[in-house]
């Protein structure tokens, strides 16, 4: 702000930003003042209805600013520490045993998307409730079950999504604010439940991982005393890693501060050297761990009055949902957009699913494709070069409410992840998040089949915008 | 005096720490400065180095240990927040600028968040949105854009005056700040003239007069044409004295505009009364009995005005308000060339304020001449496509520049008037500006000199071109260059606007004045 008033222009040369004519730019620059040039463009694409609401937020920028601040503020601060690992029905609120949690926004079992589909099937069998998958499929369609989406339930899920009682959850506390975020526990890669695979092979998996993984790791945890998984995030990003399409330093990093407590816990050496070798041989094991880290976080600020910062982003395979911190449960769908990327052999972009999955809650929370320049593998996904990545990140910033403070880019000069998405500035400079995404099979019980890139759907961030400005507006 | 500081679970890189740690420790008043992530070797090597105390010995490997050693406890404390400091210190960008265009303010401004104006030539609809936005985020503002509602300027300038900020414009063509040329502006010499102006090219010649009388500029603050109206009440005009009052360079001031309205000139005059610096005012077409009534030197013309600051500011004296024999001499000789029937002047100008000069000094030596932008209502043109008698046009006012860029980048529509004026056998004088300086087109005398050419041809020789340049040596256009080039085709080539209108109206009024 300025405090000398008119005289503080007058002092040297100004700083100048400019937008519209290229060559008034230049003039500037070119007599050696600091000149720099917005690559404008009709705010809101000229959307006279967003642009409405844009205005009428306008005088209420103070009281959003503070509530932004503070919004950034508690999500940096939360402090995510996965504390127990337990089947979901015991710690999950308001899971019964008749619910079964998915991804995304809410929706009905009939137009839910075939990897969901597949997994709920998968889920009923592994839970016991159908002998097969005809009959999992006849008891999803009969009523009797309860679906409800992980985000209602202090929850994410990776891809599917999908949550059945007896699953066991990591159980992460935010010990800032003291709230809880659960997740199922990684599968690894190819047929798995959450790619919507349900064969045999998949439900024998998920009991090995009820069985002998998570009361093994819930022993060492103990022991440990919980680990603190923001922690292991900033170490993971200046590693490589941007946690959410890239795990492997995430999962070495989990992996080491695990071992000793494993090693001292009262588990049997074989199947000790059994859980090794699961999580090695899965890269993205820490992605079930980010994502309750990072929905710890994101909950700190839902329903913080006048804050216009994205507290929630997942995908349903069928519609793409966002929620606003200071607009409260509410959900603002658009369809569900189809990733670019690279494809398993013997699989096109026609065979993908739409974009699918909880697992956005990492751009939610500052990191995943906000991080992508800490990433440069992660852009072959795209055929990308690494500059490619360092582009990205910095085109969020451009939506970012702020940096965060704990989440450092080595290749920006340290300078903070992108933190806390604006759903105004989206709308108004028509830049949305980036997401980075695995892909899915679109049937049922065939797993995954590539991953990729693309772009939220702009239509949840105007509608969004619209009933804020309802809200809020003058 | 030993100090342990934990901040629990807060991870930085090694590096990262022993770098800002050895930034801490440079800032002197300290014996040792060093921190850690808690780990037990780590914690070790503290307790080697006598730094661990109490506080760090319980860090943890997840957290962040600050020790410090110095001969007090301020000393120690002192170092401490320093180095908490430089922890939370973030780049805001990346070094070196590089990355995708900011397409936002707020974009603009995390690369370069020490910005102090935004500078607006958008399509006028989006210039309030923008702008208000740049006053939010502290910025001063100059709008270039036109067709802007006067309530946006209103409501901007209003907002900017209870932030301490300024809004130069809308339709602000021209400013100078800190020797940065914006917008329609020349490359002058740094020097002790403030300028604020509601007129960008009144500022632009003033300025150019000043700094080829090898005077020069602090800064010429823009206003845009309605902010002396009744509604904007001159609100920046005000700001900008204010601001070039106080500013230790200014040693004087020069205010160009045309004539506030009624309410506004009073405070207007009232506040330049009450400068600690000398004030100069040029009110094109304004009362000088006002300014006379405050003691305040009053000039006609922008010429007179950039004279007489060069004076106050310790330069030639201005010359007496005589013809001299040599301007004499030089009509003379152009008048011996036109055939009887080539008497009107013909004036085509790209400037509205050298337009505006221009018929106030042709009064004096030819009367009224009809415009389409008049000294009086009953002299306006009834077409301006055609002209009629003596004629000043300034090329640059809306109806010509409908749908077409300004005459002073754009120089088609001038040289086929210059053709066309020149077949009408009543034309005897063509009276041009030529504006340099940045943002105008980059050699004026290239587009023009051909038309004058054929112009002069199908006159049979019997026209005269008369023409000022406002512009510098160091403008990008070179005065000196461009002035060659216009002598060579014959163009008696000005030191001023106003001396220009003298030629052409010696010219035209056949030795009678």
């Amino acid at each position: 702000m300025s405090t000398q008033g008119v005289s503080g222009l007058l002092k040297g040369m100004p700083n100048v930003v400019s937008m519209g004519l290229a060559s008034f730019t230049a003039s500037i620059a070119s007599q050696g003042a600091r000149a720099l040039h917005v690559e404008w463009a009709p705010p809101a694409g000229g959307d006279p209805a967003a642009l409405e609401a844009l205005d009428s937020l306008l005088p209420r920028a103070e009281m959003i600013r503070q509530a932004n601040d503070r919004a950034l503020q508690m999500m940096q601060d939360a402090q995510p520490v996965l504390v127990d690992i337990r089947p979901a029905r015991e710690v999950i609120p308001g899971m019964s045993e008749r619910t079964i949690l998915h991804a995304g926004p809410p929706i009905a079992w009939e137009a839910m998307c075939g990897p969901i589909r597949g997994a709920v099937a998968g889920a009923l069998v592994y839970e016991g409730k159908a002998a097969d998958v005809a009959d999992a499929e006849r008891l999803a369609g009969s009523g009797k079950i309860i679906f409800s989406p992980c985000h209602h339930h202090c929850a994410v899920g990776p891809m599917a999504g999908v949550i059945s009682p007896s699953m066991p959850v990591f159980c992460v506390r935010n010990e800032t604010a003291g709230n809880m975020a659960y997740a199922t526990l990684n599968e690894g890669l190819g047929k798995v439940l959450r790619f919507g695979a349900n064969g045999p092979e998949v439900i024998a998996r998920l009991k090995w991982m009820a069985g002998v993984l998570a009361p093994s790791l819930a022993k060492a945890l103990k022991i440990a005393g919980g680990i603190n998984i923001k922690n292991l995030i900033a170490q993971a990003l200046l590693m490589g890693d941007e946690c959410h399409n890239r795990n492997v330093a995430g999962t070495g990093l989990f992996l080491r501060a695990i071992t000793p407590h494993l090693l001292a816990a009262d588990v049997e050496k074989e199947t000790t050297a059994e859980i090794f070798r699961f999580i090695a041989g899965n890269d993205h094991f820490f992605l079930n761990l980010a994502m309750p880290a990072c929905k710890a976080a994101a909950d700190t600020v839902k329903g913080l009055r006048g804050s216009t910062i994205m507290c929630a982003m997942a995908r349903n395979g069928v519609e793409i949902g966002i929620r606003v911190a200071g607009l409260g449960d509410r959900w603002f769908t658009a369809p569900a957009g189809e990733p670019r990327g690279l494809y398993f052999p013997g699989f096109t972009a026609e065979d993908g699913c739409r974009d699918l999955g909880d697992s956005t809650i990492t751009e939610t929370a500052a990191i995943g494709a906000m991080a992508m320049a800490a990433a440069p593998a992660i852009v072959k996904f795209v055929g990308g070069a690494p500059s490619d990545a360092a582009r990205y990140t910095l085109e969020m910033y451009e939506i970012a409410w702020g940096s965060h403070r704990d989440y450092q880019l080595p290749a920006l000069d340290f300078r903070g992840t992108p933190a806390g998405v604006d759903i105004r500035k989206v709308v108004e400079t028509g830049i949305t998040p980036v997401i980075n995404t695995g892909v899915a099979h679109q049937r049922p019980g065939i797993g995954q089949i590539g991953a990729g890139l693309l772009r939220a759907s702009m239509n949840c961030f105007r509608e969004a915008l619209l009933v804020f400005a309802e809200h809020y507006g003058a | 005096m030993l100090l342990n500081i934990v901040i629990r679970n807060r991870y930085v890189d090694s590096v990262m720490l022993m770098s800002i740690a050895a930034e801490a420790k440079a800032r002197g008043g300290v014996e040792e400065v060093s921190a850690m992530m808690g780990t037990d070797a780590n914690k070790e090597l503290l307790a080697s180095s006598g730094l661990l105390a109490e506080e760090g010995r319980a860090a943890g490997p997840m957290d962040l240990v600050i020790a410090v050693r110095a001969a007090g406890e301020d000393a120690a404390s002192g170092a401490a927040a320093a180095l908490r400091d430089f922890l939370s210190r973030r780049p805001e960008a990346q070094p070196g600028g590089a990355g995708p265009a900011p397409r936002s303010l707020s974009g603009a401004l995390q690369s370069m968040p020490d910005a102090n104006l935004l500078f607006v030539s958008l399509p006028g609809a989006y210039a309030r949105r923008e702008a208000e936005a740049a006053l939010g985020r502290g910025l001063h503002v100059m709008i270039f854009s036109d067709n802007v509602p006067i309530e946006d300027e209103i409501a901007l300038k209003r907002k900017a005056r209870g932030l301490g900020l300024i809004v130069m414009g809308p339709d602000c063509g021209t400013a100078i700040i800190g020797g940065v040329a914006l917008g329609f502006a020349n490359a002058v010499n740094r020097g002790p003239v403030g300028i604020v102006g509601a007129s960008g090219t009144g500022i632009q010649e003033v300025s150019c007069i000043v700094s080829n009388a090898g005077m020069g500029i602090t800064h010429a603050i823009g206003l845009g044409g309605r902010d002396l109206s009744e509604e904007v009440g001159g609100i920046s005009m005000l700001q900008g004295i204010e601001a070039l009052d106080a500013d230790p360079e200014t040693r004087l001031i020069v205010l160009v505009s045309k004539p506030p309205a009624q309410s506004v000139a009073a405070a207007v005059l009232d506040r330049a009364k009450n400068c600690s610096k000398p004030v100069v005012i040029n009110f094109l077409k304004g009362d000088p009995a006002e300014a006379a009534k405050r003691g305040i030197p009053f000039s006609a013309t922008l010429e007179d005005a950039a004279l007489m600051a060069i004076e106050l500011a310790g330069g030639p004296k201005r010359p007496a308000p005589v013809d001299s024999p040599a301007l004499h001499a030089v009509a003379e000789e152009e008048r011996r060339r036109l055939p009887a029937g080539r008497r009107f002047i013909r004036g085509l100008f790209s400037g509205g304020t050298l337009a505006d000069e221009a018929l106030i000094v042709l009064r004096a030596y030819i009367g009224e001449c009809r415009s389409n932008t008049p000294l009086a209502p009953e002299l306006k043109l009834s077409d301006p496509r055609r002209s009629d008698g003596n004629c000043i046009l300034d090329l640059g006012d809306d109806e010509f520049t409908r749908g077409r860029p300004h005459p002073m980048i754009d120089f088609a529509l001038r040289c086929e008037r210059i053709v066309r004026e020149a077949e009408d056998p009543g034309t005897g004088v063509v009276l041009l500006d030529v504006v340099l300086g940045y943002g105008a087109h980059l050699d004026p005398a290239g587009e023009l000199v051909p038309a004058i050419r054929k112009a002069r041809d199908s006159a049979r020789g019997g026209i005269a071109f008369v023409a000022s340049i406002t512009g510098t040596d160091a403008d990008p256009q070179n005065r000196a260059r461009q002035q060659a080039a216009l002598e060579r085709a014959g163009v008696r080539v000005m030191e001023t606007n106003a001396c220009a209108a003298r030629l052409a109206g010696l010219i035209a009024s056949k030795g009678t004045h």
